[in-house]
C-alpha cells in the first residue's frame, strides 16, 4: 500500500493511493477520492510522541564518494537532521542568494516501524515500516570541516523534500535492488541503484541500533549515488526510486 | 498559563541542538590547531550537533555507560527552550520561553571533523533538568551571563562553568543559528559545554552520581550505571 499525508479542505488527512487517486482514510470522509493536484502533499509520516530522529548518511555510494574525492568510509558516515527541514512532495525549496553550488541528493529513506535496539542485520528489515524517497539537498558553499557535513549545509528549512508515498515494507520485495534517478527540468542527471550502497539498509539498522534505540517513525536517509549537479531557482527537480514514486520539487529564490 | 516547558518532569518536545566550541577556554585551546588539516580554518558558523530523543534521561534517572565504555564526559550546560510564537516575533529572533539545566554526556573524541553521532547520541546521554525556569525569572537573555553552573561528582565539586565566558552569548547564538534554520516551538538550543584547563572534561564512571546546580534551578541529579554486555 502507498500511504500519503495531505492537507485538504482545511485539515490534515491520511490517505492511500487508489487507481491513480488519493483515497482519504479520515473516517468522516472515508471513500472520498481526490486528484493528486487537489491537495497539498505533506511528508508521508505520522506524528510521533517524541522528537523524530532523522539520521542521514554521507558517502554511502562508492561512486559518489569518488566524485567528492574521498575514499569510501570504513564505517557509516552518519549525521543527524532536525524534523523542521522536512517538506512534502511538490513543495518549494529555497536556494539562498549568492550561493554557487546547491545540489539535490536522491536517497532511499527508511521509516522505522517498531522499537529497534541492538537489532541484528538478519532481522533488521523486520523493523522497517516502509520506504519513501528523500531529496537531501546540500548547499556546498556552507561546508566547513567541523562536524562535517555541518548543519548549515544539511539542516536548512525547506531543504529536505520527502515523499510522495510511504510504501509499506511488505510491498518492496528487495530494498537493495531499486533504481534511483533524478531529473532536472526533464533531463536525467543522476542514475544509480540501491545495490551500490556501501552500507546497506540492514547494516545501517544494525549499526545505529547498536548504540541508539530507534522508535517507530524515525528515519534513515541512506545516501546518494554519483551525479549531483547545481540547481537554480525555477528548476524542477524530480527524484524517483523504482516502485516508490517520483518526488517533485521546485527551487525558488528567497 | 500551563505550558509544557514548565511541566514537571520536563522532557523536550522538539529537537535538541548542542553547540560545539562555544566557550572561550576551549576555543582558545583549539585555535592553534584550527588551521591544520582536516579543519583548514576556524569555524565560521556555529558548530551544532543534535541530541536525539533516545538520549533524553529525566532528572533523577540513571544513565548507562555502554558495555566496554569505562568512562564518559559529563558537562553542565543550559538549554534555551524555544517557546511559541517564535517565528512570529517581530525581531526575527526566536523567543526563549524557559531555560533548563542539561547534563550533556558524550564519549570523548579527539577529532571534531566528522559528526559525533556515535559519541553523543547514545541512549540516555542527555540528563534533562526536571523543570524549566521561565526566562523572565533569570533576567532575560542578558541575565544568563551572570549564571554559574556547578558540576559535582559524588558530592565533590569538579567544575564551575561561567556563562559570561561564551564565544557567542545566548542572544548572538540564537541569532546566528536562526540565520540558517528555524528553531521551532519546543526545540532546545544548548549554549555549549566548557572544558577543564587542560582541555579535557569531567568524567563519570559507573556508580557515580553527578549533580548540576545553578542558582534558581532545582539540581539536576543523574546516576551512572554500566550497561550489561
Amino acid at each position: 500500500m502507498k500511504r500519503a499525508r495531505i492537507a485538504w479542505a482545511g485539515a490534515v488527512h491520511d490517505a492511500i493511493e487508489h487507481e491513480g487517486q488519493l483515497q482519504l482514510l479520515t473516517p468522516a470522509l472515508s471513500g472520498q477520492r481526490l486528484g493528486f493536484d487537489e491537495v497539498v502533499w505533506l511528508p508521508p509520516l505520522l506524528p510521533v510522541p517524541r522528537p523524530r530522529t532523522v539520521l542521514a548518511l554521507g558517502l554511502n555510494y562508492a561512486d559518489h564518494a569518488r566524485e567528492l574525492a574521498f575514499k569510501a568510509p570504513a564505517e557509516p558516515l552518519a549525521f543527524v537532521k532536525g524534523e523542521a527541514s522536512l517538506i512534502g512532495h511538490r513543495a518549494f525549496t529555497v536556494r539562498p542568494a549568492g550561493v554557487k553550488f546547491m545540489h539535490y541528493e536522491c536517497e532511499l529513506a527508511v521509516v522505522i516501524g517498531r522499537t529497534a535496539k541492538r537489532v541484528k542485520k538478519a532481522d533488521a528489515l523486520d523493523f522497517v515500516a516502509g520506504y519513501t524517497v528523500a531529496n537531501d539537498y546540500a548547499i556546498r558553499d556552507y561546508l566547513e570541516n567541523w562536524y562535517r557535513p555541518n548543519l548549515k549545509v544539511k539542516n536548512r528549512d525547506t531543504c529536505t523534500p520527502i515523499g510522495p508515498w510511504l510504501v509499506d515494507a511488505a510491498d518492496v520485495a528487495d530494498p537493495m535492488q531499486l533504481a534511483l534517478q533524478t531529473s532536472v527540468n526533464g533531463t536525467v542527471t543522476q542514475q544509480g541503484s540501491t545495490a551500490d550502497m556501501i552500507f546497506d539498509v540492514p547494516t545501517l539498522i544494525e549499526y545505529f541500533s547498536s548504540f541508539m534505540t530507534l522508535q517507530p517513525g524515525d528515519l534513515i536517509l541512506t545516501g546518494t549515488p554519483d551525479g549531483v549537479v547545481d540547481c537554480q531557482p525555477g528548476d524542477v527537480v524530480v527524484t524517483s526510486i523504482e516502485g516508490l514514486g517520483e518526488l517533485s520539487n521546485t527551487i525558488t529564490s528567497p | 498559563m500551563n505550558r509544557p516547558e514548565l511541566a514537571v518532569p520536563y522532557l523536550p518536545r522538539g529537537t535538541v541542538y548542542g553547540t560545539l566550541l562555544n566557550f572561550q577556554r576551549e576555543h582558545a585551546l583549539w585555535a592553534p590547531r584550527m588551521v591544520d588539516a582536516p579543519y583548514l580554518g576556524a569555524p565560521q558558523a556555529p558548530v551544532l550537533y543534535i541530541k536525539t530523543a533516545n538520549t533524553f534521561t529525566p532528572a533523577g534517572g540513571a544513565i548507562a555507560l555502554p558495555a566496554g565504555v569505562q568512562q564518559v564526559d559529563v558537562s553542565a550546560t543550559l538549554g534555551l527552550v524555544i517557546g511559541w510564537p517564535a517565528q512570529a516575533a517581530s525581531s526575527g529572533a526566536p523567543e526563549v520561553l524557559a531555560c533548563v539545566l542539561m547534563n550533556d554526556v558524550s564519549i570523548a573524541h579527539e577529532s571534531y571533523y566528522r559528526p559525533p553521532v556515535k559519541y553523543r547520541c547514545v541512549d540516555g546521554f542527555l540528563g534533562v533538568g526536571a523543570a524549566g525556569v521561565p526566562l523572565a525569572a533569570l533576567g532575560g537573555l542578558p541575565g544568563l551571563s551572570t549564571l554559574a553552573l556547578e558540576l559535582w561528582v559524588n558530592g565533590v565539586q569538579q567544575q564551575t562553568v561561567f556563562l559570561n565566558e561564551l564565544v557567542r552569548d545566548a542572544a548572538t547564538l540564537l541569532s546566528d543559528v536562526s540565520g540558517f534554520m528555524t528553531l521551532q516551538d519546543g526545540d532546545v538550543l544548548m549554549l555549549g559545554t566548557d572544558c577543564l584547563p587542560d582541555g579535557s572534561r569531567v568524567c563519570a564512571r559507573a556508580g557515580d552520581t553527578v549533580d548540576i546546580r545553578a542558582p534558581g534551578f532545582a539540581a539536576l541529579v543523574n546516576t551512572f550505571t554500566q550497561e550489561a554486555a
